[in-house]
């Protein structure tokens, strides 16, 4: 219902530098993701588009309107931008029922009587606690106490909403649930949706496009959800959208080799020039063989049963990766490694980046 | 969504108005009348001079007046503490009859006056005259009196009938909260109940018991009004009533002054030192064994004991709190003071007279809940605009506006009252003196404290991103105020109201030293109608004060666990 423009905003914390020069559109009626890492400054990117904090540098447009602008030092208040956000730590105001809280804005907004009292409950009912609305807040779980919040940023209908990690604290299943409902509700109402979080996997799930954003601050890709997955900008996109292998390569002779090994490189060719070379993969795009078959010679290090999985760390070359196989298929094919096992290595999918990166500690 | 834009506030806007606003009313109220104390004191024909000031300690009702607060807080402190963290082990890790009771009632003492107290026991004790030694003398046939109440014997005693509550809420708190798997797994490590006792419960509640025993002695060495009442006839004074009679007896001249200053500096480095030996036993305490869960200790089985000492505490409640207040009662209705408690003896008319007929005291009760409840409201408001500045807003410099607050905590009421004396008694154009002004004045700085705690505590439950929800919501900042910050406050609001007004109420060693031909309070009242003889009407004016005291903590309670049960 209204689309977001941030140009060129900077923001600093006590002489600490947190966003720089940022600039971001979300177009109408779109679910977006900003996905980053903990205390990357997403929060303060929200916080500065629901006007509780101003920018140092740049401007923040909500449809046509400029709502922050350091330059002329305009400011919109909170309450002028016709949002409506979900805060991490639900901020259910604890002395109104469910139902106080969810009619709040529409209070506040001057909705006569009866339309409030049926707007809200149909929105209690949407976030599923119907029967519930005469409750206070400490007698409500913790994920109840998120769906409260969720259901209080929806009544009103906003023309954008603001979710702060919003799931955080539910369980699995509700987790799953809530992001269906949300994504239903965004295609219902048409609401323009920023969603700031540092889960994958629900950015993945529940955005129309998403951008990545490192731990300075600087936005690393934008797209939809399949490209940010099949193309990362780079290692850091990478490693952040799963679990990430990194295997270094270098040319000689125009041969690439494994680490500093003489095993040949015999999978299709990067499509990048260089010395040096890193191919990224996920643990699942490794294929095992026994040894003997084709691809780089491998010994598995550590082998774990995961029930629908098994997941194997292996050595390639003095670089430990992680492969997981689909059960079913190591019984069928007999690749019931142990540990110490020799087994060759292929590669289904892989990402190419320039230079020699290092993997992540603790595989 | 149009022009509702305002330019982003920098350097000063309303938050630093509203701190410099803070600052000023502290400094006013609070950080001036101290300075001109520690002026006074040193400050001598216009240089400094350190000589002096301990020319003044040396002098011989000085030196007496210091060795006496210190022999008395000694004492009241050591049985204290003792009591204090007896009884808190036996409403805890016993199992004591009729606990829950029983814990109530030994914080009974708390709302009671000490200086009633001490008024009931001269009563009962004085060596001539007292009903309980007359008894004996009479009609037992004693040769001299059972107990002297005049003597560092009878002063530590009442003293600690009504200070012991300090440890017992502490050592019983810690009991309550402290992981009982503690003392379990000692007990599985092959330790007897002995040992486990010695090596493990004790350690852990020391801190604690430490702690308790501290306040009782930060708090008796301030205290005016046992020692003026059962001290002053002997000649045992301690501090706050050197002070008081230096600054009544000698009308102001000069070196009573000068000397009062002095001993109002001791005083506050006293009461300095003790919160700062305080906060470092607490602080070394923390050692996080004490959760803020509570468990259900180990009992132990008092078995043969159970009865005597379940007639112990009835005794010691019964002792130290029945029979004072009978007594006010029942003195306050006799026709003459002395005559045998006989139902022909008794009338209703000194009650009568002093609620209706007799300006002095008409007046005292009028000025005392006059004074509490604008002390109390004045004090509320400010405390929460303060806490406000402290917990939630950002602006620089607000360490020292909580520096500003709580440095009254520490402060002795005399010394309050001294430092209002000298900042407002017309030397900086403002003569507030014999009026009620200086007295609610006075108030005001010696209870902004209860406030800023009671306020920040209740502030700090309300979270940043509450009052945002709202703004999101579509409110404006005064909505926000209104419909989420001022709801959740407001018991806390309410909490610091009362614990104003009630101690405001029966207030004595602030107003005893401020008070003028017509601005007595209930408090003052009393211990002048005590001093000129008027032995009954004081006990009745007592009994009354009593009533509403009593009445007054009934509906606190009341209010508070109704509002905030949410």
């Amino acid at each position: 219902m209204a689309s977001i423009e941030i140009r060129k905003v900077s923001k600093r914390y006590g002489g600490r530098s947190i966003l720089s020069g940022l600039s971001l559109a979300l177009e109408d009626g779109e679910c977006f993701t900003l996905l980053g890492p903990s205390g990357c400054g997403k929060t303060v990117l929200l916080r500065l588009i629901a006007g509780f904090e101003a920018p140092d540098a740049g401007s923040i447009l909500i449809g046509d309107e400029a709502v922050a602008d350091a330059a002329s030092g305009r400011m919109a208040p909170p309450d002028k931008r016709g949002l409506g956000m979900v805060f991490q730590d639900y901020a259910v105001w604890p002395h109104m029922t469910v139902f106080a809280n969810v009619a709040y804005p529409l209070r506040l907004a001057g909705v006569e009587a009866g339309e409030l009292r049926s707007r809200t409950m149909r929105c209690v009912e949407m976030v599923g606690l119907a029967g519930l609305d005469r409750r206070l807040p400490s007698q409500l779980s913790g994920g109840q106490q998120q769906r409260v919040a969720l259901a209080r940023a929806l009544v009103s209908e906003p023309r954008i909403l603001l979710l702060d990690e919003p799931l955080n604290n539910l369980d699995a299943n509700l987790r799953e649930e809530m992001r269906f409902e949300i994504k239903a509700l965004q295609q219902k109402t048409g609401v323009t949706i920023l969603y700031v979080t540092h889960d994958q996997e629900i950015a993945l799930g529940i955005a129309d496009r998403l951008a990545v954003m490192d731990e300075h601050g600087e936005l690393r890709q934008i797209g939809a959800p399949e490209e940010v997955y099949e193309h990362p900008a780079d290692d850091f996109v990478f490693r952040f959208l799963g679990i990430a292998n990194f295997l270094p390569f270098r040319r000689e002779g125009g041969v690439l080799y494994a680490g500093d090994s003489r095993e040949a490189w015999r999978g299709p060719p990067p499509g990048r020039d260089g010395e040096s070379l890193t191919a990224g993969f996920r643990p699942s795009d490794v294929m095992l063989s026994r040894d003997g078959g084709d691809g780089l010679p491998g010994i598995v290090r550590r082998a774990s049963f995961l029930g629908a999985q098994f997941d194997y760390l292996i050595e390639i070359a003095g670089v430990l990766v992680r492969a997981a196989l689909p059960s079913h298929e190591c019984v069928a094919r007999g690749l019931l490694f142990a540990e110490g096992d020799a087994c060759r290595v292929e590669l289904a999918s892989v990402q190419w980046f320039a230079g020699h990166i290092a993997a992540a500690k603790n595989m | 969504m149009n022009t509702r834009a305002k330019p982003v506030s920098r350097g000063f806007g309303t938050p630093e108005l509203i701190f410099l606003l803070s600052v000023g009313v502290l400094v006013v109220v609070v950080a001036f009348p101290m300075l001109l104390i520690f002026f006074n004191a040193f400050w001598v024909d216009s240089h400094f001079n350190v000589a002096d000031v301990l020319r003044v300690l040396q002098r011989e009702e000085t030196y007496q007046a210091l060795l006496n607060s210190l022999i008395l807080s000694g004492g009241v402190t050591v049985t204290g503490t003792i009591v204090g963290t007896f009884f808190a082990w036996l409403v805890t890790r016993t199992d004591l009859p009729f606990k829950a009771t029983m814990k109530l009632l030994f914080l009974v003492p708390f709302m009671l006056p000490a200086f009633i107290g001490a008024l009931a026991w001269k009563m009962l004790l004085s060596p001539r005259a007292g009903y309980i030694n007359r008894l004996f003398i009479d009609v037992l046939g004693f040769d001299g009196p059972l107990f002297d109440i005049y003597s560092y014997a009878g002063i530590i005693l009442v003293e600690t009938m009504y200070l012991f509550p300090f440890v017992f809420i502490q050592v019983s708190g810690a009991l309550e909260r402290m992981d009982p798997t503690l003392e379990e797994s000692a007990r599985i490590s092959g330790a007897d109940l002995f040992t486990i006792t010695r090596k493990i419960t004790i350690p852990l509640v020391l801190p604690s018991i430490v702690s308790g025993a501290l306040l009782i002695m930060l708090y008796s060495m301030a205290h005016f009004g046992t020692v003026a009442v059962l001290g002053v006839e002997i000649g045992v004074y301690n501090i706050p009533v050197l002070i008081y009679e230096k600054i009544h007896q000698s009308a102001g001249s000069f070196d009573s002054i000068r000397t009062a200053t002095v001993l109002a500096t001791v005083l506050v480095i006293t009461a300095a030192l003790i919160l700062w030996a305080q906060n470092r036993v607490l602080a070394k305490g923390k050692y996080q064994i004490i959760a803020g869960k509570s468990f259900r200790p180990t009992e132990l089985k008092l078995r043969g004991l159970r009865v005597p000492l379940l007639i112990l505490c009835v005794a010691y409640i019964a002792l130290t709190i029945v029979l004072p207040t009978a007594t006010i009662f029942l003195v306050g209705g006799l026709k003459t003071y002395g005559l045998p408690f006989d139902l022909e003896n008794m009338t209703w008319a000194n009650y009568n007279h002093i609620l209706f007929e007799w300006d002095l005291t008409r007046d005292s009760i009028w000025n005392s809940i006059t004074l509490g409840l604008a002390a109390a409201l004045i004090t509320m408001f400010a405390g929460v605009i303060i806490s406000y500045v402290i917990v939630k807003m950002k602006v620089r410099g607000k360490g020292f506006l909580e520096f500003l607050g709580m440095l009254p905590f520490s402060v002795p009421g005399s010394v309050i009252a001294l430092g209002v004396i000298l900042a407002w008694s017309g030397k900086f154009g403002i003569n507030l003196y014999n009026t009620v002004w200086i007295i609610l004045v006075a108030y005001i700085a010696r209870y902004m404290a209860f406030s800023l705690k009671a306020n920040s505590a209740a502030l700090e439950q309300v979270h940043d991103s509450l009052v945002e929800a709202a703004r999101a919501a579509g409110a404006s900042m005064a909505q926000a105020l209104r419909d989420v910050v001022v709801p959740l406050v407001r018991p806390g609001m309410i909490a610091a109201f009362f614990l104003i007004f009630l101690p405001a109420l029966r207030e004595l060693t602030v107003s005893v030293l401020l008070y003028g031909p017509t601005t007595r309070t209930i408090g003052v009242a009393i211990y002048t109608l005590n001093e000129d003889g008027e032995t009954v009407y004081s006990a009745a004016l007592a009994g009354i004060a009593l009533v509403i005291i009593v009445v007054g903590e009934i509906l606190i309670k009341r209010l508070v666990t109704g509002k905030s049960g949410a």
